[in-house]
């Protein structure tokens, strides 16, 4: 034991005395979360609470193009400043860049006629089906597709977010149709317009829709940008001590030291199991200075705070298990690499691979179908999901062990070929 | 002198090469070091001093043959606590004072914290670093490395103290500092293993001498009597003699 404490003293003080290392465990990974947590958060309330500036060019002068305004304003989705009908495209895309707006649409000349005409058509069609008799029906004729609405966008919008804002346009569209077909068959069936009240009661009286988190422990706190990144980013951090310890290892076994070191009668895995304590001791202080921030400084600088699990023994054991993952896989790299550049230069690419596979820096939900196996042999990946299942899902340890236990596995099989790589450089 | 002492060292039928087309071939090598000598080993480059160092230290396995320190095989564990190695590169951590590199080489050696502290104590007085021990060996000149190496050599009192030239690179007055204290150590009993390319220093330092060539001794004497036997004036003519003025790569 004397050995071992020397050995970790030593350690410790070589660690602490190593200013860039440390600023590379701490500095840059609170920098990562703080910024990419941001970052997201503003993307966050982009969608979900700033509206969209919207520019609508009218080009139709009847009632039915105001209706679909108002439809739209009533989506809550959009800021809509009506532009002069009588802009060009090319005019029209000129004051989207001067007014910052994202999108802008053309409602064509003809857009309250061809709902009027497509929802003439819908209604006689629907009552020939009921064979009502031929005198209420105007006349037989077949359905004719109403002209486009033009959608002008920033090429710099993603795709999902163009998506989102496409679904609001057909949304309004709809409400527009099913409100003027209704209308349209009253009065067919009642020869009289249909009253403003029954008008009300039948298109304004929605099926609302309840938001609610599959949290474990019955919880409705909704998961936002700090719960998804805090955990991520402090995986991340852990695994970036291949810097650090990858090269530490290399430094030594290229040094003088470890030729004195091997002639002493103290098996060199003392020096490894000193250097697996001291470390996770470094992944513990960097997942509470990464949470502390979270949960204290957040919401300080306008950030969601971070909502600790509920589970707390739970979250103890897992920034262990991950702490000792990232451990191993530096020593893994340490103990194959020749020189400190294979080891920095190797450890650093691996580690973001990893993460971009294992959903850290993308979504694994957003990868292709093809990366599901490839995201199961990252180790990162399975401490994200133990992460989220105690953060997002408000699970307890029990329930993530599906995403522990190939963790532990990770950890059993990376230390055992180190072992082997040890014995076979007769270095233990 | 030392002949009348046991072995301290003791090589026997010892086969070793690095590769087929390596110079340093040991085939059926033979070596016998007596406790309390200061014994010499030299030769050009490539001579195999470094070696047969890693050899008799156990940083190299043998194909054959055995080493073994007081009777014990250099491969037990028991065995490395019997000597101490001052290699020729700094052996020891940039970043740690003397003080605390005495401390985790001594706790590696297996002292206890009592022993260390009053060995670490001695050894900076001896060596004249007490006023530099608490800074970090990287402000160290060359020759104060040289003494913080030294000093972790010896911090557990071993038996038998390998040195692989240990004087390179420093002045005068380290050199003669350190060739008194090797001197000091032998009188308290320490059998002492030297290389260096430092003739003259040899000549004041070891009492036997083996001068040797692609991995074979080519003689093993006491220095007056080497001098005798082959006519040569000094050290370094007996080793021109031997050797060859060829350049050694």
């Amino acid at each position: 034991m004397f050995k071992l404490w020397c050995t970790i003293r030593k350690d410790a003080i070589i660690l602490f005395r190593d200013k860039v290392g440390l600023l590379l465990m701490f500095v840059m990974p609170i920098i990562l979360v703080l910024v990419i947590t941001s970052i997201q958060n503003s993307t966050f309330e982009l969608v979900n609470e700033n509206k969209i500036p919207l520019l609508v060019c009218n080009k139709d002068t009847a009632h039915t193009s105001v209706e679909f305004i108002e439809a739209l304003n009533q989506i809550g989705m959009f800021e809509i400043t009506e532009v002069s009908n009588s802009l060009s495209t090319k005019s029209l895309k000129t004051l989207m860049h001067e007014k910052d707006a994202l999108i802008a649409i053309v409602i064509p000349t003809t857009f309250s006629s061809s709902i009027s005409k497509k929802t003439i058509d819908v209604s006689s069609k629907a009552l020939q089906e009921f064979g009502l008799n031929e005198d209420t029906i105007s006349k037989k004729t077949s359905l004719t597709q109403p002209l486009p609405i033009e959608l002008i966008y920033n090429p710099v919008l993603q795709q999902s977010f163009l998506q989102s804002i496409n679904g609001a346009l057909t949304s309004a569209i709809q409400i527009i149709e099913g409100k003027k077909l209704v209308q349209q068959l009253y009065t067919t069936l009642n020869e009289k317009p249909m009253p403003e009240n029954l008008q009300m009661e039948i298109l304004q009286k929605n099926i609302s829709i309840e938001e609610v988190p599959a949290a474990k422990d019955g919880s409705k706190t909704i998961p936002n940008a700090t719960q998804h990144n805090v955990p991520a980013w402090t995986i991340f951090a852990m695994f970036f001590i291949v810097i650090s310890l990858g090269g530490s290892i290399v430094k030594e076994k290229l040094s003088g030291s470890f030729v004195r070191l091997k002639t002493l009668p103290t098996s060199y895995l003392t020096a490894l199991l000193s250097k697996q304590l001291t470390y996770l001791a470094v992944t513990l202080a960097q997942v509470f200075v990464i949470f502390s921030l979270g949960i204290w400084v957040f919401p300080y600088i306008g950030l969601p705070a971070l909502n600790l699990p509920t589970d707390l023994f739970g979250l103890l054991i897992v920034s262990l298990l991950c702490g000792w993952a990232a451990i191993s896989y530096a020593i893994c790299i340490g103990t194959f690499a020749q020189t400190q550049e294979q080891a920095n230069g190797f450890g650093a690419v691996s580690i973001v691979i990893l993460a971009a596979v294992s959903g850290i820096l993308v979504p694994s939900f957003a990868m292709p179908q093809s990366f599901a196996v490839v995201m199961k042999l990252s180790p990162l990946y399975w401490c994200l999901e133990s992460y989220y299942g105690l953060f997002l899902e408000r699970g307890s340890l029990r329930d993530i062990l599906e995403s522990t236990l190939p963790l532990l596995a990770f950890i059993i099989i990376i230390q055992g070929i180190t072992l082997i790589g040890l014995k076979k450089k007769n270095l233990i | 002198m030392a002949e009348i002492n046991p072995p301290a060292i003791k090589i026997s039928n010892l086969s070793f090469h690095y590769n087929e087309n390596s110079g340093v071939h040991f085939n059926d090598f033979n070596l016998t070091i007596f406790k309390g000598e200061r014994f010499g080993l030299f030769g050009p480059n490539g001579a195999g001093k470094s070696t047969l160092m890693g050899l008799m230290t156990g940083l190299i396995k043998p194909k054959q043959g055995s080493v073994t320190l007081f009777n014990e095989t250099i491969h037990s564990k028991s065995t490395r606590k019997l000597f101490g190695f001052v290699p020729q590169d700094f052996s020891l951590y940039d970043e740690l004072s003397p003080a605390e590199n005495l401390q985790f080489f001594g706790a590696w050696s297996g002292l206890t914290q009592k022993d260390i502290s009053n060995r670490t104590t001695e050894l900076l007085e001896i060596l004249g670093l007490t006023d530099v021990k608490n800074k970090p060996v990287k402000t160290f000149s060359g020759g104060m490395k040289r003494r913080v190496n030294l000093a972790i050599g010896v911090i557990h009192q071993p038996r038998i103290l390998f040195l692989d030239e240990p004087t390179v690179g420093v002045d005068i007055q380290t050199r003669h500092a350190i060739i008194e204290y090797l001197k000091q150590l032998n009188t308290e009993g320490m059998t002492l293993v030297y290389t260096s390319h430092q003739l003259a220093e040899a000549e004041s330092l070891c009492n036997r001498v083996a001068l040797m060539d692609h991995g074979k001794i080519l003689a093993c004497n006491e220095i007056t009597h080497l001098l005798t036997s082959h006519k040569q004036e000094n050290l370094e003519s007996l080793f021109l003699h031997l050797t060859g003025k060829e350049f050694r790569n």
